[in-house]
């Protein structure tokens, strides 16, 4: 009996904690949002942001949606091969990348190489007290630190997955083309006639969901951090753990969600 | 005028402010005196608001700052420049861009007289021309006079200092009191510094007070605390390690391998 209860008890204080995490981080994601309007704004460090984490993310987004298109490609070549149905590989590449593969691929890389560096960057902030320098210099950290990189993750993280979405769908053409021997002009035909609005509709609103739970849970356990430099190095691995636990359901969430939506 | 009445703190489950009291008069040097580790920098973040209280208030010229709301904190902390233990230098900015943060993000001034106020900070710290290097490029004693620098830039009237001789060589130890005492003299601020460097404490107070388990065990003049007979006061300017402070664990004598 109370190895039972022990159990119970100890489901139930993670359960507690996990709940608790979220509140907090939501709390962050309120305040975030309530200080995008607030003045100053800060034009050079939304610049600044936006450039390393859109423009510098660019080759590693590129080349990952790059093999995957091609990837996707070869796999359902060797399938449709078999039923004489090559032509349609350009719509299944299509919309693979847009709906599903370009947003979730291109979320995970900025996961791994921009939310990491975020909360390395606050983490270390936090531990050699900056983060309290900026608040006695009465600057609010949220406003200075948290809104440009949330904004620049809004606005860069859709524009990568629109890239990686044709970029993807050009690995597919090479496979079509040159593999399968579809005309180029029926490969985009093809591709064109597949996607409809709705599909780029759901992959931008996924991009944006991605965006706000990398900017909030990487800023979040960067303001959490304690304890040196293993405390950053802890913090940065559970920041890039929990957005990716997130963005995945997250994904899950919003592909059922406009799956009701646009039937 | 400070006053800092019955304020609690602890962290998790771990009481490291108990029922503290103690009042800090317009343009008097306080030094607050204990152990590593005691309170004494929690103590100071109370003080500008960094950190919440569990009970007790810090009441600023007839305020609380523990009541305030959010703004109106912000507004108090532009009467106050703090000086960190270890500098806390924002990395990315210029030695110029750190020490005019507060008056760029404020927009209290316009771009020239914000280079020329910084030209002047730096100058009271004595450390001219050096506005275009990065922190990481200043040696430890250099960091920490940006630092003040950087605390001076919005013309606070208290001026708070985190233990700022720990980690620096006797010399600049000395330079950097030295400097404190000018710049009280000079500003006639209100300064409130933290510390275990008696040297420090002697030199730059015109109040000592000693914190110790959470509380503020004796207030005096320099000259009243080194005639002090209470026996932990005592144990402690003398920095003797017999005595009725006790060190968390018992220390374990050596004893080597082969000793009888």
């Amino acid at each position: 009996m109370s190895r039972v209860q022990q159990a119970v008890e100890y489901a139930g204080e993670r359960l507690l904690a996990f709940f608790a995490y979220l509140g907090g981080a939501s709390v962050l994601f309120a305040h975030t949002v309530g200080s995008v309007f607030a003045r100053p704004f800060r034009r050079r460090l939304v610049a600044e942001q936006m450039d390393k984490v859109g423009v510098a993310s660019c080759p590693i987004v590129f080349l990952t949606a790059l093999f995957t298109g091609i990837v996707l490609g070869l796999q359902t070549a060797y399938q449709l091969q078999r039923i004489g149905a090559e032509t349609y590989i350009a719509g299944l590449v299509a919309l693979s990348m847009v709906r599903e593969l370009g947003p979730v691929l291109t979320a995970l890389v900025v996961t791994g190489r921009v939310g990491a560096a975020i909360t390395a960057e606050l983490g270390t902030m936090k531990v050699t007290e900056q983060i309290d320098a900026l608040e006695s210099l009465a600057t609010s950290p949220v406003q200075y630190l948290v809104v440009p990189r949330f904004l620049a993750l809004l606005v860069m993280l859709p524009l990568l997955t629109v890239c990686a979405d044709m970029i993807g769908i050009v690995g597919g053409y090479l496979i079509g083309v040159y593999k399968l021997g579809v005309t180029p002009t029926l490969y985009w035909k093809m591709t064109w006639d597949v996607l409809q609005l709705k599909d780029l509709v759901t992959g931008l609103l996924k991009a944006g969901t991605f965006a706000a739970i990398i900017a909030t849970i990487s800023c979040f356990e960067g303001f959490a951090t304690t304890g040196g430099a293993e405390g950053v190095g802890r913090s940065t691995t559970l920041a890039v753990v929990i957005s990716f636990i997130l963005i995945v359901a997250a994904d899950c969430l919003v592909t059922a969600i406009s799956y009701f939506v646009f039937p | 005028m400070i006053e800092i009445i019955n304020l609690c703190k602890s962290f998790n489950g771990n009481t490291v402010l108990n029922n503290l009291n103690v009042t800090i008069e317009t343009g008097e040097t306080m030094v607050i005196i204990g152990r590593s580790g005691c309170g004494k920098s929690v103590l100071l973040k109370h003080i500008v608001g960094l950190l919440q209280p569990d009970g007790g208030q810090v009441v600023i010229d007839g305020q609380d700052i523990t009541k305030l709301d959010r703004r109106a904190v912000q507004v108090l902390r532009m009467r106050f420049g703090m000086v960190f233990q270890g500098a806390a230098l924002f990395d990315s900015l210029t030695v110029g861009e750190n020490v005019g943060f507060a008056l760029r993000e404020h927009r209290v001034a316009s771009e020239a007289e914000i280079v020329q106020r910084v030209a002047e900070c730096l100058a009271l710290v004595g450390l001219r021309g050096i506005e275009h290097l990065k922190p990481a490029e200043l040696s430890g004693g250099m960091r920490k006079r940006v630092g003040i620098a950087r605390a001076l830039g919005t013309r606070p009237d208290i001026l708070l200092f985190d233990e700022p001789t720990t980690g620096v060589d006797p010399v600049m130890a000395d330079i950097i009191n030295s400097l404190i005492k000018a710049l009280h003299e000079q500003l006639r601020v209100t300064v409130i510094l933290v510390t275990h460097d008696m040297v420090s404490a002697y030199k730059v107070a015109t109040r000592i007070a000693m914190l110790y388990e959470g509380r503020i065990i004796t207030v005096g003049s320099p000259a009243e605390i080194q005639q002090t007979t209470d026996p932990i006061v005592h144990q402690f300017i003398r920095g003797e390690a017999e005595g009725p402070i006790t060190v968390d664990q018992p220390l374990v004598k050596p004893t080597f391998v082969g000793q009888g």
